[in-house]
């Protein structure tokens, strides 16, 4: 591996600063699963690493019982999401998808924010963040600002962050009462594998415990980036969810992306995964909303 | 690019000079010439290089050493007894065919102790997918998730 000087700074702004000094002979680093087999590869060679595992705040998972606002610090590791309580009774879309993601070793190292940043087509931090309507905080040379997790992505490999701007956390809105959520990363098997096809979705239902008030069908692999599926969310909002109408949701779904073949598998099988997935995993949410009811 | 750290391994209170870019693997098998840990990738995919890391496993050869400064860093070398009455995991996977040739195994370990230590009841379920980054060419993993379901029986998690 190229030699490099490891800068561990403690706290954003000076984080912020150590990359004005060296501009891009700087790479930020927090878990180091993608940057560290990077750097490995040849395929970056960054003289600084500037290290974000030091700065408290990014480690930060905290839910605010008084708004109901989820604050998730883009240095916290898919493990600890895993590991929590909060996270796998009141978010289980999040749940759903960190537990797979690599492997436990990777997962007890690699952070959701790395995993957003990363902004892989597959990326399965992503959906559930996009599904629960999450809103990024970033922070750099000018200053903050904040987008929609949807938004945040450009392309493949590509996100919308300027140089030396720095993924803060992550914020999800309050759920509204009588939500269900689900993920599925979609593949030969989960572990150590990119999937084949990533679905989630989340769906609000009224007082009576079927119509829908909103959905949310958030798909990976299967455009540039990762989508959302608005016409099959439309299709819901308002109807009485059962069988047939998430079947229904579902093609549409599937019609909307923008799948294509890939080593991993062809686009017609993709397409057939979003059909049958789509109504598994809303039938999946009604089942968590009957549950918690 | 130097950087003095310190670490307990194995128990034992280290004082180290590394160079920035070394990781953990390098540091351990290369610098310190503690070999039992296997460098099979070298990209974080095959788990053969698992280390325990203040009590969770991890990949040694995508973990720089720089951030092992203040850690408790556990490797198959400080399982055994002094007197080499072998860790209850280490039997049993000898008992229990865990072991064909052998390359996967100290990661196999690793992995496993830390899933016992944290969780000495753990299930086939949860055997499976805590070992699930710990990639065997040999066993068919049927004997290994044996091995750690005997070894659960005999007290394989920290006496």
């Amino acid at each position: 591996m190229k030699p490099f000087k490891y800068l561990s700074p403690t706290t954003v702004e000076e984080a912020i600063s150590f990359y004005g000094q060296h501009s891009e002979t700087a790479k930020y680093v927090a878990g180091g699963t993608d940057v560290i087999v990077k750097v490995k590869e040849g395929w970056i060679e960054p003289d600084f690493l500037i290290s974000l595992k030091k700065i408290t705040e990014l480690s930060d998972l905290h839910k605010n019982e008084a708004t109901g606002e989820l604050s998730i610090g883009a240095a916290v590791t898919h493990a600890t999401l895993e590991k929590s309580l909060m996270i796998r009774n009141e978010y289980p879309i999040i749940y759903d998808a960190v537990s797979n993601i690599g492997s436990l070793q990777i997962r007890n190292v690699g952070t959701i924010g790395g995993n957003l940043i990363n902004a892989v087509p597959s990326a399965d931090g992503a959906i559930p963040m996009i599904a629960l309507d999450g809103v990024v905080l970033l922070h750099g040379p000018d200053g903050e600002r904040s987008c929609a997790v949807k938004d945040l992505f450009v392309s493949p490999y590509k996100t919308i962050l300027k140089p030396g701007e720095i993924l803060k956390k992550i914020t999800i809105p309050p759920q509204r009462p009588h939500t269900g959520s689900a993920y599925i990363k979609f593949g030969r098997r989960a572990a150590m594998e990119l999937p084949l096809i990533g679905i989630g979705v989340l769906l609000t239902v009224e007082d009576d415990l079927e119509t829908c008030t909103k959905a949310r069908i958030c798909l990976g692999v299967a455009a540039p980036t990762p989508m959302r599926a608005f016409e099959a969310e439309k299709l819901l909002v308002g109807k009485k969810i059962n069988e047939d109408i998430l079947r229904q949701a579902g093609e549409t779904a599937a019609d909307e992306s923008k799948v294509r073949d890939s080593v991993r598998g062809k686009a017609w099988h993709r397409k057939e995964m979003i059909r049958v997935q789509v109504r598994r995993m809303g039938l999946a949410c009604m089942e968590i909303i009957w549950n918690n009811n | 690019m130097t950087t003095n750290i310190s670490f307990l391994l194995n128990g034992d209170q280290i004082s180290y000079e590394i160079k920035d870019h070394w990781t953990l693997l390098h540091l351990l098998r290369e610098e310190m010439g503690l070999i039992g840990t296997k460098e099979g990738c070298g990209n974080g995919e095959c788990g053969a290089c698992t280390v325990i890391v203040d009590k969770l496993a991890v990949n040694s050869c995508l973990y720089l050493a720089i951030d092992a400064d203040k850690k408790t860093i556990e490797t198959i070398e400080g399982l055994a007894s002094t007197d080499g009455t072998l860790h209850p995991l280490q039997q049993s996977f000898v008992d229990n065919g865990g072991i064909q040739c052998g390359f996967c195994t100290p990661g196999m370990i690793m992995s496993s102790k830390a899933l016992l230590d944290e969780n000495p009841n753990a299930g086939r379920e949860e055997i499976k997918h805590a070992l699930a980054g710990n990639i065997c060419r040999c066993t068919g993993y049927i004997q290994i998730f044996e091995s750690v379901e005997a070894a659960k029986k005999m007290g394989g998690q920290n006496e």
